[in-house]
């Protein structure tokens, strides 16, 4: 631990960490998507044009990838809202992380069929 | 000289309470920055207080809303690979998605302004980048929820 840093490491330092790197970057993704979505207003065959890259496989590892990053800013939400509201919040942070991460891995294995499974079949054929 | 106003503890009236009683005979020492009838009023607000209520509120309503739009988007029937113009204009037939795209688009904006302002915050040192990053971040936000409300609400099925 380098001197003079308020950085603490562990649990409660890096779930902090995670917590704005996915925020901003389901942020960004969002401005994307309203953008897209605005294309209903323009025409439908430009719309679903657009829409036609997110089927592509490259942009479904994306999706993926995007449903990681909010799934675990929602879970790990929770156990802020957890830590500061409930009086014994503090003091179970590290077993709430984890349980967050528990949660997180078994949802992250439910998508890979429904959100990978479309591009499986167009990369290898069904 | 006029005289100084005194109590029968011998303290001034200034910090309020009376100091000593037959419960409390030690003197009583009021915190230095408690608010009396005498301090000025702030100037502050509540503004991040509000900010930070709102972000767990919010995230709260926003886990149902977004986890329920990712569910129909991409798990459930076909995922991804049924989304287009058909679909959308099907969703937005109904109110009810209407209201939820709607709710979802003006908290997960707000939400995440709101995140990035802190972020911005704690990371631009010099006052005139944060000035010009929340100045950028702002006008982006507006526009982004403008913009999406305009297309909920003027949706035209039968555009072509």
């Amino acid at each position: 631990m380098p001197a003079g840093t308020l950085y603490r490491g562990r649990e409660g330092m890096w779930s902090w960490v995670a917590h704005r790197v996915t925020g901003v970057l389901i942020f960004f993704f969002l401005f994307v998507h309203v953008l897209d979505t605005a294309l209903v207003r323009v025409s439908p065959e430009d719309y679903d044009k657009v829409v036609a890259t997110y089927k592509t496989p490259i942009v479904a590892l994306l999706e993926y990838g995007l449903v990681a990053a909010i799934l675990f800013h929602a879970l790990n939400g929770l156990r802020v809202i957890a830590v500061d509201f409930w009086s014994k919040g503090p003091r179970y942070q590290k077993q709430m992380f984890w349980t967050v991460m528990g949660v997180w891995v078994v949802l992250m294995a439910g998508a890979i069929y429904p959100v990978l499974g479309h591009a499986a079949r167009v990369l290898f054929g069904s | 000289m006029s005289t100084t106003e005194t109590t029968a503890s011998g303290v001034g009236p200034v910090e309020g309470a009376p100091v000593y009683t037959v419960d409390n005979p030690a003197p009583l020492i009021e915190a230095p920055r408690k608010r009396t009838k005498k301090s000025p009023k702030s100037t502050r607000g509540n503004f991040e207080l509000a900010a930070w209520l709102f972000m767990r509120l919010s995230g709260i309503v926003l886990v149902i809303l977004v986890i329920g739009h990712l569910l129909i988007q991409l798990v459930l029937d076909g995922g991804v690979s049924k989304i287009g113009f058909a679909f959308v204009a099907g969703r937005w037939a109904s109110p009810w998605w209407q209201v939820w795209d709607l709710l979802m688009l003006w908290l997960a904006m707000l939400h995440g302004a709101n995140g990035l302002r802190t972020v911005i915050n704690d990371y631009a040192e010099r006052a005139s980048s944060r000035m010009w990053l929340k100045a950028l971040l702002y006008t982006a936000t507006v526009w982004t929820i403008l913009l999406g409300t305009l297309v909920i609400f003027t949706f035209d099925p039968n555009i072509r």
